[in-house]
């Protein structure tokens, strides 16, 4: 009898594998094969030979995947940075300060991740387009680094942590509440700072709606707006198409596999609380 | 906390009599200036979108002529009169029973996986990858699933059930069928990693306690386990009705919304952006936002009946 659960354990636990990877497994097949390998075995059927690069040479160059690539990494860098360091102050004033109308600081942007963002595009696309922002990287960086309250909750829990005789000997010393940030809690936040990294690394990397609808000029196209476009020349090219959802992938991949431990670490903590 | 800590603060700024007036100073100021960015951010983008979002809805207005027509009510009759609009409904009960399907799945593997199992690291890192990845890669993986003589008939031909195999996409009675198991594949691994991570935080003692007594996995799966993250499952149950209604990506990058695949919020962006009927859609946004918040509420106070 425990043996027979042990059997069935396990069985669901490879069947569970084997449902998330055919999909992807049976893409990187096909990204490997030639136009009329693809053409003559089905997609179950590893390729003949794993050298064949020419359809991610193909992706890469005709996809101009180099400029999505170049493109995403400017704007999460800089929307990053900034979500990050206005996560940081507002948590700051709000830990350390009482002050009148602190409730209310924190209720408002708790009260903002109520109304969805997809609800409220329409009136946000007249907004951006009248600061002239359509058609420019700026758009979505601004609308990535605005502070959301999972980042404010993950620091406020880190600042609760931090002892506040830190700051009290700091101020003894003469320190500004300034210097004290930059000194003190900054490098206190550190490994917050990492989790929010993560979360909003791995969702700006991923979105597609808000490079799709603010930049739709072809030389602002980030990943998964190259990755669209792929759809319309590519129509029948499954196997060009494939190599670029591989290339997609990489970069995801790499990051999972090293930072494994703080994802879900960061997952947990984002959400649970 | 805030309180001890501004009541600490101000000791410590007694003790500095000559830096008091100095402190309060710079309290304020900082307060100022570390709020100032980040609300302008927020009121800009979050609230300012919502008023607006509101008097459009009143409004027929095409989002570029300079003047917009008072129209009242009509944008609403408009959407609850016309049966194009009312459809979209229909499809978010798809993506609404998926929920239920992934839930179960993620609280099996879930389970299953904070007890004792080899291979426990790679199990789990798979079951959760498909959740960071791109939903663009995510939708051309799917179409390629799904496409005739792809994956999926392939996989049932091998199997045996090849008189199965069909236009996964191109019947519209099964269209949605499989958009929404891509669902459950993109987002059951999330759903996985929240219950393992509330799993994970129920005292081992409890389990060694339940060992002594001789209790089997299912008992204490029924009688720890279930009660402990009650409340993150009736949750995210709860949360999937407005996530159902909010289902836009995958049907989106996949289909575009044809053959009757259109969500609210597909319904809601084409009206917008393709025929410029920015006071309709902002009506239709406006009734999306009215249901998610209703569905939030009701959560909060069945949440807050059982805490009593």
């Amino acid at each position: 009898m425990k043996y027979f659960w042990a059997v069935i354990k396990y069985l669901s636990l490879i069947i569970g594998v084997l449902i998330t990877a055919i999909p992807i497994v049976v893409v990187l097949f096909a990204s490997f094969k030639t136009r009329e390998e693809y053409a003559t075995t089905g997609p179950l059927v590893p390729p003949e030979s794993w050298l064949n690069v020419e359809n991610y040479v193909r992706a890469f160059t005709e996809g101009n995947m180099l400029l999505g690539f170049a493109n995403t990494t400017f704007m999460l860098i800089i929307s990053v940075f900034f979500a990050i360091l206005f996560g940081a102050m507002i948590a700051y004033i709000l830990s350390r300060f009482k002050f009148r109308g602190s409730k209310v600081l924190l209720g408002l942007f708790l009260l903002a991740t109520l109304i969805p963002a997809v609800t409220t595009q329409v009136a946000t696309f007249q907004i951006i387009s009248g600061l002239g922002l359509f058609n420019t990287r700026w758009s979505a960086i601004i609308l990535f680094m605005s502070t959301d309250i999972i980042a404010v909750y993950i620091f406020l829990q880190f600042l609760d942590r931090v002892s506040i005789s830190l700051d009290e000997s700091a101020m003894l010393d003469g320190a500004s509440y300034f210097t004290i940030f930059r000194k003190i809690i900054l490098p206190q936040l550190k490994p917050a700072m990492a989790t929010v990294l993560i979360i909003r690394g791995v969702t700006i990397y991923n979105d597609f709606y808000i490079p799709f609808l603010y930049m739709p000029r072809p030389d602002l196209q980030v990943v998964s707006t190259a990755l669209f476009r792929f759809q319309g020349p590519y129509g029948s090219q499954w196997e060009v198409i494939c190599a670029g959802v591989i290339i997609v992938i990489i970069p995801t991949l790499i990051v999972f596999i090293l930072l494994q431990k703080y994802i879900y670490n960061g997952f947990t903590e984002g959400s649970v609380k | 906390m805030a309180q001890a800590t501004y009541q600490k603060s101000t000791k410590v700024s007694k003790l500095l009599s000559v830096k008091n007036f100095n402190y309060k100073k710079q309290k304020m100021l900082i307060i100022i200036l570390f709020s100032l960015i980040p609300m302008t951010l927020l009121i800009t983008f979050s609230y300012l979108p919502l008023v607006n979002m509101i008097i459009y809805s009143f409004h027929n207005w095409n989002g570029m002529s300079p003047n917009k027509e008072w129209v009242g009510f009509h944008n609403y009759v408009l959407m609850f009169t016309r049966p194009e609009y009312f459809t979209v409904f229909v499809v978010s009960l798809y993506y609404f029973f998926a929920t239920f399907f992934q839930m179960g799945l993620a609280l099996y593997f879930a389970t299953v996986l904070s007890f004792n199992v080899k291979f426990k690291n790679f199990f789990k890192g798979v079951i959760f990858f498909p959740y960071l990845l791109n939903g663009v890669a995510i939708g051309f993986i799917f179409l390629f699933f799904f496409r005739p003589e792809g994956t999926l008939d392939s996989l049932l031909t091998l199997v045996g059930l090849g008189e199965y195999t069909q236009l996964w996409l191109g019947n519209p009675d099964l269209i949605n069928v499989s958009l929404a198991g891509t669902s459950v594949w993109r987002y059951m691994g999330f759903n996985f990693i929240i219950f393992l991570g509330a799993i994970s935080s129920i005292s081992k003692e409890i389990y060694e306690a339940a060992d002594i007594d001789g209790a089997n996995s299912w008992q204490k799966f029924r009688y720890i386990i279930l009660p402990s993250i009650k409340r993150i499952v009736e949750l995210n149950l709860i949360l999937a009705i407005s996530g159902a209604i909010g289902v836009f990506e995958i049907p989106f990058i996949m289909t575009g919304g044809a053959n009757g695949s259109t969500t609210f919020v597909i319904q809601t962006m084409t009206t917008a952006f393709e025929y410029n009927r920015i006071g309709l859609a902002s009506a239709m946004a406006v009734v999306l936002l009215i249901i998610i918040i209703i569905v939030t509420l009701v959560q909060r106070l069945l949440l807050r009946d059982k805490e009593a």
